[in-house]
């Protein structure tokens, strides 16, 4: 029953939101966004003791046999801990901003959330896109109503990619449900249905360009980094943080079980793909000097990892997998509350007028050096821990992968020490000696993401136990 | 049979009312109860059929449970139509009552095509719903472009009906009989034919429904005729053109093999109709002329309705008759009351009128195939069907390509009311109004939520 509670609370809050004038919206998102975590941590106790107690089923469509049913194994708990966690802090970071038609944006941003909230927690198929989709659509207005100044094609780009992709993968699932025996759309029917290795093939496509297009893998990528640089800076960090792992949890949910023939069929494609995304996207960051862009592209980096660690399916890549997936949703989500506290002071995120920043605010400068040392995957934050895990699978299957591939986390650190070098160090200019030092509320909230860096760096054990269970169950 | 005695009474009492009420707003309320009346009528028609369906008029005429529920989403959506577009009758011209009752007779029209078993009364039931239309696309006398719209659908139009009388008349060759079901065109190899007929009999109804390449004419016609009456005829009656398609097809060349003989020719046409309207939509500057192109793209959907065979099928073509309806309705009310009919002319509205936006956008949504609306399961359905079909895998896959495309033009609507800058307004926007849009809405809504609300009965 707490599961229904993850998607009802964002949804109820958001549509209040909409009715609402002044600061209303903002002081319900917070209250909805923290009983969410709460629900959400309530959940993760009762999961350890009595699992099945969060699966729910009701009847929905049996005409068509989809029902709603919603559960949640390891992996889902982590992501929708991940979620809200992610959604408290970005309403803190926001909360001296004030939107033009504010009602709309939060109530936007926590039906977003509802629809995050759906697609790690539905075990039906249909239910799973129709919440793939609604998280989606709100994400798409926020964009296209509160971003930069090209933000109209740039969010109608990735619209209209990302709802192709997620066509074909409906075409995907309703070929597998009309194999099926009883003609259901149930996780347990679609996992227990042996496709012959001919279908599997194609069906891989149908899914993995679908899931490519959201991590986005390359070639599928070209969206990302314009769409993050144009997004106001709150939607950027559910896109980065939260949205693009539903990417890489499909993959994980639905095509390892369902297509694992196929997958395997085109394992070496995908780790190909991602290992040039890798590469490609690193280059790239060195030479940005917008700080979203580079974020941007270091993001396709970390994703094109851990897309190759899902596709090497051992033991050790895929607990880092899971463990990095929650990892850099934190650690992103910190870098883009800098860059908002930067942005919003001084309206600029280019790296060459700012500098110096560390004489006039010292504890954000801090913050950002350490959140950008986790982002490099430096030991003891944890970052490390997951990147460990990933090449370490990655060493198992073929060296030559994880050699290449580990040339990211030397580029990273090139272009994370240029970014921390050319913002707060240097000299200072004439806009960046105005610059004040963070607030309570951003203080609060990045502290709250450099904790949990830490205590994941250090102690990531309890991570481990939770999503070890999925990792077993698909290795199974 | 309730629902085509009705629905003929009511376009004759129509015409006489515009004798003696010369009160117009009165004519639109009489109407719209007569459409209720014709609802109300076509329900009462269950009782008449107990398990299959009941034979009428010498066994012309089969009253069905599909044939009921058809009509049910055919007069329904034309109460709807009128409730939101009946004001803009009188802009039109005159003859307010004409133009109503000129509706119930293409509405005794529609009731045939999902109840005929006679291929006659098919001939009789098309020419029934396309007279009325040559006329209603001309009715805007004084304007050019309406009488340029009127002339070349009559001209088409006859064309396509004399090809359908061919078609009719070749099948009665091969098998003497004009019945349906009683048609004998054997598993074994077709006569050449009856072969021929069946072909022509598909290319007349493409046209109908304006299939590509028999589309030419709808652009024009729809662009030209009152905008009012393109929201009627690019709905409700292409639906009916479906519904007329769907039961030759799945009923009588159905038997055997002979599906084999015209699948392949429906679903290149449906792959043409798909790419053409699509691709076409996209490069229109106005709204009204996108939403042409958009029935045709929409109408290569309704395609997979005809060219799947199964339960699915049929399921699907319903919803995509009633969302597909709903939401064009919904969006020609909207446009009917816009000064400009280009893309810009959307500018801004989200900011005048953010009620009648939403809605617009809900609509918009439904269209393009959007989870929670009713378009999203429309779809979906027609798709399955396809796809449980076996071959037309490929087919699929072009469709949902351009199901992304047509996310394009009908997001550009909605970019251009939320997104850009401009003074773009609703001219008297009533209470009422709202409140007839909100419902349209919520059905659009409700059927995306819970499909199986309409499922149950079909």
């Amino acid at each position: 029953m707490l599961t229904v509670l993850f998607i009802l609370i964002p949804l109820v809050a958001g549509l209040i939101s909409f009715g609402l004038k002044g600061s209303g919206p903002k002081v319900l998102s917070i209250i909805s966004a923290l009983a969410t975590l709460a629900v959400t941590v309530a959940a993760w106790c009762q999961f350890k003791t009595a699992p099945e107690a969060l699966q729910f089923t009701a009847s929905w469509i049996p005409q068509l046999g989809s029902s709603f049913s919603l559960g949640l194994d390891g992996m889902a708990v982590m992501l929708c801990l991940l979620t809200a966690i992610s959604f408290p802090l970005i309403f803190i970071t926001i909360f001296n901003k004030n939107y033009e038609n504010a009602n709309s944006f939060y109530g936007l941003m926590l039906l977003s959330q509802a629809g995050l909230m759906g697609v790690f927690t539905s075990y039906d198929a249909l239910l799973f896109y129709v919440f793939w989709e609604l998280a989606l659509i709100p994400v798409y207005f926020l964009c296209s109503m509160w971003g930069g100044e090209k933000r109209i094609p740039v969010t109608f780009k990735f619209f209209v990619y990302t709802f192709a992709g997620s066509l074909l993968m409906l075409v995907g699932l309703i070929y597998i449900y009309t194999q099926t025996s009883d003609h259901s759309f149930s996780y347990s029917t679609f996992t227990s249905l042996a496709l012959a290795p001919n279908e599997q093939a194609w069906l891989f496509w149908l899914f993995f360009i679908a899931f490519a297009i959201k991590m986005p893998v390359f070639p599928f990528h070209t969206w990302q980094p314009d769409t993050y640089e144009q997004s106001p800076t709150p939607v950027t960090m559910v896109l980065s943080g939260i949205m693009v792992k539903m990417g890489l949890f499909g993959v994980i949910r639905w095509v390892l079980p369902v297509l694992p023939l196929g997958a395997d069929m085109w394992a070496e494609v995908a780790i190909v793909l991602s290992i040039i995304g890798i590469v490609y996207a690193s280059c790239i960051a060195i030479l940005q000097n917008d700080i979203k862009r580079m974020i941007a592209y270091s993001s396709i980096a970390h994703i094109g990892l851990m897309a190759a660690a899902i596709f090497v399916k051992n033991e050790q890549s895929l607990d880092g997998v899971m463990l990095q997936m929650f990892n850099h949703g934190i650690n992103i989500i910190g870098l883009w509350m800098i860059v908002e506290v930067i942005e919003s002071r001084l309206k600029v995120k280019t790296m060459s007028d700012l500098g110096g920043l560390a004489s006039y605010a010292p504890k954000m400068s801090i913050f950002l050096v350490i959140i950008s040392l986790a982002n490099i995957a430096l030991p003891l934050t944890n970052g490390f821990v997951g990147e460990f895990l990933m090449f370490s699978g990655l060493f198992q299957y073929n060296y030559w992968f994880m050699a290449i591939a580990g040339l990211g986390i030397i580029l990273a650190a090139v272009y994370m020490l240029n970014m921390i070098q050319r913002v707060i160090f240097g000299e200072a200019n004439p806009l960046t000696q105005t610059f004040t030092d963070l607030s309570t509320g951003e203080f609060v909230a990045l502290s709250v993401v450099v904790l949990i860096i830490f205590v994941l760096g250090v102690h990531p054990q309890p991570m481990l136990d939770l999503v070890h269970n999925t990792t077993a169950a698909l290795l199974k | 049979m309730n629902a085509l005695i009705t629905t003929a009474l009511l376009g004759v009492v129509l015409m006489f009312t515009g004798l003696f009420v010369k009160n117009k707003q009165q004519i639109k309320y009489i109407a719209i109860l007569g459409a209720l009346l014709a609802f109300v009528a076509n329900i009462v028609d269950l009782q008449t059929i107990s398990g299959g369906g009941s034979k009428v008029l010498f066994g012309m005429l089969e009253v069905s449970h599909f044939s009921i529920l058809f009509n049910a989403i055919a007069i329904g959506a034309t109460l709807l139509y009128f409730i939101l577009c009946g004001s803009a009758f009188e802009k039109v011209g005159e003859h307010v009552a004409d133009y109503f009752a000129l509706i119930f007779f293409i509405l005794a029209g529609i009731t045939m095509t999902g109840a005929f078993s006679n291929l006659l009364i098919l001939f009789i039931s098309i020419e029934i719903l396309s007279i009325p239309q040559y006329i209603l696309a001309g009715a805007d006398k004084q304007n050019l472009k309406s009488n340029e719209a009127s002339l070349k659908y009559f001209l088409m139009g006859s064309f396509s009906t004399g090809i359908l009388l061919m078609g009719i008349a070749l099948i009665y060759g091969a098998t003497g009989t004009f019945n349906v079901t009683e048609m004998a065109l054997g598993t074994g190899e077709l006569n050449p034919m009856a072969l021929i007929g069946i072909t022509l009999l598909g290319f007349a109804l493409s046209f109908k429904v304006s299939a590509a390449p028999f589309h030419f004419w709808t652009p024009d016609v729809y662009d030209g005729s009152p905008t009012v009456f393109t929201a009627f005829m690019a709905t409700v009656v292409k639906a009916a053109g479906f519904i007329a398609f769907l039961r030759l097809f799945h009923v009588t060349f159905n038997g055997g093999n002979m599906s084999s003989h015209w699948q392949l020719v429906l679903a290149i046409i449906t792959a043409a109709t798909l790419i053409i309207g699509n691709f076409t939509a996209v490069f229109q500057i106005s709204v009204k002329r996108m939403l042409a192109y958009s029935s045709i793209a929409q109408a290569g959907f309704m395609l997979f309705g005809v060219i799947s065979l199964n339960q699915l099928a049929v399921q699907g073509i319903m919803l995509y008759a009633i969302a597909y309806s709903v939401g064009t309705i919904g969006i020609f009310a909207i446009l009917l009351k816009m000064k400009d009919y280009t893309f810009d002319g959307f500018n801004g509205l989200a900011k005048k009128q953010p009620f009648v936006a939403c809605v617009a956008t809900i609509f918009l949504m439904s269209l393009a195939g959007i989870p929670l609306t009713a378009g999203f399961f429309a779809k979906y359905l027609v798709l399955s069907a396809a796809i449980q079909q076996g071959n037309l895998l490929w087919l699929v896959i072009i469709a949902v390509l351009c199901a992304a495309v047509s996310a394009y033009y009908y997001f550009r609507v909605i970019i251009a009311m939320y997104f850009k800058q401009g003074d773009a307004n609703v001219e008297n926007v009533t209470p009422g109004f709202k409140v007839a849009l909100f419902v349209t809405a919520a059905i659009v809504i409700i059927l995306g939520i819970f499909p199986g609300l309409l499922l149950q009965l079909i």
